[in-house]
């Protein structure tokens, strides 16, 4: 910034508000269904309602209690407080896709207090930590979703509501603004995207709005050494990291060029609510809010406050996985493992599940991580399926590695191994191998009949006479007809030693 | 016999051992209801087709249990899947409920029949049941005068003869206040004792749902049924539920204490509720028990408290009568907000109106804490006068209203005289205590007049008990209203 404006002082200020869904199988406050359990989402409109959701008259709410645990465990994970003493409150304003037109929410006392997390400030590999405050995190209801179009794209001339979205329950994580990059904004996205899945309590799909973001952003700009705060802008309802960065990177260029302009600092009556344009990489302006909103929060009478067990909270602690932070390190540190290969096997919760429990059966990290991520992927792509759901067990792949590294079977062996395996998994690794003919021939004796014969082939004889000159290369050509012989069996390393011992001698 | 003079526990029993056929009851009710309710209008509907079918069942067998074939009335804002529930709004004139309370349902399973839904002020707001977009209910013993209400059509449904018992919602005397008014049995339990789930929320944290009866052991029979915890409202507790009828017949508490505060002897009370007061002071002396005086010095409080509280409540628990889900909607809105207030000025009567205004002010931030959190203070206040008084005594004594039964119009045109009329009801509901109103003879132009009893918190047992002492003693509850047969 400094460049294009010389004599200004620019810093860019971000705090973020972060909706996650959570995946519990039934709503925040009723028994139907949750429209972020992965078994639901793909439910047709309007498919997941109760009395309850409609907000009928004479329905009353009821707390889900995995819901509160998966805060709970989200809130330990940011270093949060839990509170012991937590109610629920009611946030009025009337819209169509919030059927009581209040949402039931938190407001004085939020479940997860103040904490804080370390974040790597970008994607550098040795990118240096920042510490980001967390002000706090708070259970709530979403509401449903107003569409203007028909479902497949229509025009209509009415809006219509699908409230399947309706009572899933929502945890909004408010940070302080401690961001002072686009970057850094991302990076804590993706981190608390991690967290959520691998601590299990959220499919986190950004296309489908499980995690969704509010940056507030503005910049302090010092010039002629007086500072100026720009007006706040609150973008809203964002649901992918370049969206977070572009609205950022946008923002903090136009605040700077509005002020320049017209001046205008921030006060209470000047913050506003932006959209991004996902086509033109811009934002544009919603409203600007001239007063507080009226939301007429009160105590919800329907609900008892929760009084929070202690020790559910410790019992919860102690369950924690290792985060995905701690983990990369650990992969990096302790196992060398690469950047690419950790981020494949962070990438899914369940690949790391798989690589851990491959790891426990003793097989050599590199061993394991070539496997999974070699032959997996590519029968993941192949398949369509994910990896961690081929069928393939921990126990197969720490078979698969072992037979490689006692030379029973070739790469290629390797690889239709592990199909089979997916294919049965039910029978061990040992087993297919042996009934598929994909143990190597090692023994000299069966191997020397092979080489002999081939090398007794009139058809060979230029590769013979390359190798002799010391074209090791030309051992490749009579290979093939080895394999051809062997049907595929022959270990091809023993095979090599054999060919130049015999052509030496 | 003829079952429409009975109380509801000799009912039962006459169709227990056979003695009258739970049809032939039904058909009593249906014809008596027939004849008479065109007069009085308790009822907006009445389920003749199934009460029968569900009577020829009881008779075959098929349904059984402690109220097997009793015919019961309920006000129209508990939700039953058969009929409409429209809690005499037009905001719901045509809403089908797809559940039914679970106290509803519970009052089925032990074998009750579910007669009709009952008349009341809208949305469970007023005193009179002159609040209703369905026209007025009469009060039987004149029908110029009012019922009471909110739960008028539900006192007068007993009143009349039309059914042993009935359900009605107490939020500030809504039960209370129109048995008096009506003289029949009327009470209100613990906060807490009764699951509200499908009961239309007028303020959640003083409603709760109640029995209109003939006896104070009907009171028990009907609180058996319909009592105990329910895993869809997180308020109702979940403790084991004492047998009430069992306590009530087991007969009179020993070493009785009842207290009396002198915040409800008002010189303004008609004087025949201060003479029914003395007398029952007289028959609590004479069954032995202590006449104690206790204090309850932040009593003139509560209609106040009970005016934020309970409109802030219904601010919100009404902002869902929107149009766009269910209910009235208004033709041809210009726009959503349109749509809203539009639906919303056409749908809601004045009085629901007023409040909702009344509650979303006190709701507002910059007046919250002068008006809502003041009135929570208050409120707390009130629950530790009778947390104090219930350490000195078992029960305390009062009038239920300030006079008997106003003549219809009256009261109308001011809004603050008809909040009055809860003056000695609200703080049962504001403090969460179980209350119980028993008739207590009539005045000199014939119109009945009753008692309160307040109880300590989940003591609704003892409370019968006590008030049974009361009833044994006068046998007011036997004055019947003459309709004309």
């Amino acid at each position: 910034m400094t460049a294009a404006y010389p004599n200004l002082k620019t810093r860019l200020m971000v705090g973020m508000e972060i909706h996650v869904e959570l995946s519990t199988r039934t709503k925040m406050f009723t028994s139907a269904p949750n429209v972020a359990h992965p078994d639901y989402h793909d439910a047709s409109p309007n498919t997941l309602l109760n009395p309850v959701v409609i907000g009928m008259p004479g329905t009353l709410p009821v707390i889900n209690e995995e819901a509160v645990r998966m805060s709970i465990q989200i809130g330990l994970a940011l270093g949060c407080k839990i509170a012991s003493f937590t109610k629920w409150d009611r946030k009025s304003y009337y819209y169509p896709d919030l059927p009581k037109n209040y949402q039931i929410s938190q407001y004085d006392l939020p479940l997860c207090g103040p904490g804080e997390i370390e974040i790597p400030v970008s994607d550098e590999p040795d990118a240096p930590m920042k510490k980001i405050r967390i002000l706090r995190a708070h259970l709530e209801e979403d509401a449903g979703k107003l569409m203007h179009e028909a479902p497949g794209g229509g025009k209509i001339d009415h809006s219509i509501v699908d409230l399947n979205r309706a009572g899933t329950p929502l945890l909004e994580i408010v940070t302080e603004p401690d961001f002072d990059t686009p970057q850094q904004a991302v990076m804590f996205g993706q981190v608390l995207r991690d967290i959520c899945r691998h601590v299990g309590v959220s499919e986190g799909i950004m296309q489908k709005g499980h995690i969704r973001f509010e940056p507030n952003i503005n910049v302090i700009i010092e010039k002629e050494g007086v500072e100026y705060r720009t007006p706040i802008a609150e973008i809203k309802n964002l649901n992918s990291f370049r969206a977070v960065h572009g609205s950022i990177a946008y923002e903090y260029e136009r605040q700077i060029e509005a002020w320049l302009k017209t001046g205008q600092v921030m006060d209470a009556r000047t913050k506003s609510t932006r959209g991004w344009d996902d086509n033109k990489n811009v934002t544009t302006l919603q409203r600007v809010k001239e007063d507080e909103d009226e939301y007429r929060y009160f105590p919800d009478p329907d609900l008892v406050p929760l009084n929070v067990d202690p020790a559910l909270v410790e019992a919860l602690r102690h369950q924690q996985p290792e985060l995905p932070l701690a983990r990369r390190v650990r992969y990096r540190d302790e196992l060398g493992l690469n950047t690419r290969q950790i981020d494949a096997l962070i990438a899914e919760p369940g690949i790391t599940q798989m690589f851990e429990a491959v790891l426990a059966e003793g097989t050599a990290p590199q061993r394991a991580v070539s496997i999974l991520l070699n032959y997996g992927s590519k029968r993941a792509n192949e398949t369509g399926c994910p990896l961690q759901q081929l069928g393939i067990t921990a126990k197969h792949i720490h078979e698969i590695a072992a037979l490689s590294d006692a030379d029973k079977i070739g790469s290629s062996a390797a690889a239709d191994l592990f199909n089979l395996c997916c294919d049965h998994p039910d029978q061990t690794a040992a087993d297919l191998a042996n009934k598929h003919k994909l143990l190597q021939v090692s023994d000299d004796g069966a191997l020397e009949g092979f080489v002999d014969q081939v090398l007794a082939n009139p058809k060979s004889a230029k590769a013979i006479e390359d190798i002799r000159n010391g074209k090791d290369k030309a051992i490749g050509a009579l290979m093939g007809q080895i394999m051809q012989l062997s049907k595929g069996q022959a270990n091809p390393k023993r095979v090599t030693e054999l060919i130049k011992q015999k052509l030496q001698n | 016999m003829n079952p429409c003079s009975t109380t509801l526990t000799q009912l039962r029993d006459a169709i227990a051992k056979g003695e009258i056929s739970a049809v032939q009851t039904a058909q009593a009710y249906l014809d008596r209801i027939a004849l008479h309710d065109p007069t009085i209008h308790a009822f907006h509907e009445t389920y003749n087709e199934r009460t029968l079918e569900r009577a020829q069942q009881v008779d075959d067998g098929k349904i059984t249990g402690p109220l097997a074939g009793v015919p019961i009335a309920i006000k129209d804002n508990l939700c039953t899947t058969f009929g409409r529930t429209t809690c005499s709004s037009k905001i719901l004139d045509n809403f089908q409920a797809p559940y039914t309370a679970t106290a509803v349902a519970k009052l089925e399973a032990a074998g009750a029949i579910v007669l009709g839904k009952t008349n009341m002020d809208e949305f469970a707001m007023g005193s009179s049941t002159e609040n209703s977009a369905r026209g007025m209910t009469a009060n039987p013993w004149d029908t110029t005068r009012v019922p009471g209400g909110s739960s008028g059509g539900s006192a007068a449904a007993v009143a009349a003869d039309f059914a042993p018992g009935a359900l009605g919602s107490d939020t500030g005397g809504s039960i209370r206040q129109p048995a008096a008014l009506c003289g029949v049995v009327g009470m209100k339990p613990t906060y807490g004792r009764i699951s509200r789930y499908g009961l239309v929320a007028f303020a959640s944290s003083l409603d709760q749902i109640g029995p209109f009866c003939r006896s104070v052991e009907d009171a028990a029979l009907l609180l058996d049924a319909i009592t105990g915890h329910d895993p869809l409202d997180s308020t109702s507790l979940n403790e084991p539920v004492p047998e009430h009828y069992k306590t009530v017949r087991q007969g009179t508490p020993k070493n009785l204490r009842i207290g009396l505060a002198k915040q409800y002897m008002s010189d303004a009370n008609d004087p025949a509720l201060t003479k029914a007061v003395e007398q029952a002071i007289e028959v609590y002396k004479q069954a032995g028990a202590e006449i104690v005086e206790v204090d309850l010095p932040h009593t003139e409080y509560g209609i106040a408290v009970y005016y934020v509280v309970a409109t802030a409540e219904a601010s919100s628990n009404l902002a869902r009568y929107d149009g766009i889900h269910y209910g009235h909607r208004t033709e041809n809105p210009d726009d959503l907000v349109d749509l809203y207030a539009a639906s919303r000025a056409e749908g809601f009567g004045e009085e629901v109106k007023r409040r909702i205004m009344l509650g979303t002010y006190v709701l507002c931030s910059g007046y919250y804490d002068a008006y809502y959190l003041r009135a929570l203070k208050v409120r707390r206040l009130i629950k530790n006068d009778f947390e104090q008084a219930f350490e000195q005594c078992d029960a305390i004594l009062c009038p239920t209203t300030t006079g008997p039964a106003f003549k219809a119009g009256d009261k109308t045109d001011d809004p603050l005289a008809m909040y009055l009329n809860d003056v000695y009801t609200v703080n049962a509901n504001l403090s969460g205590i179980p209350g119980i109103s028993l008739p207590a003879g009539l005045t000199d132009e014939g119109l009945p007049v009753a008692v309160q009893l307040f109880g300590s918190w989940f003591d609704e047992a003892r409370l019968l008990q006590i008030a049974q002492v009361y009833e044994t003693a006068t046998s007011h509850q036997h004055h019947r209203p003459t309709m004309g047969n």
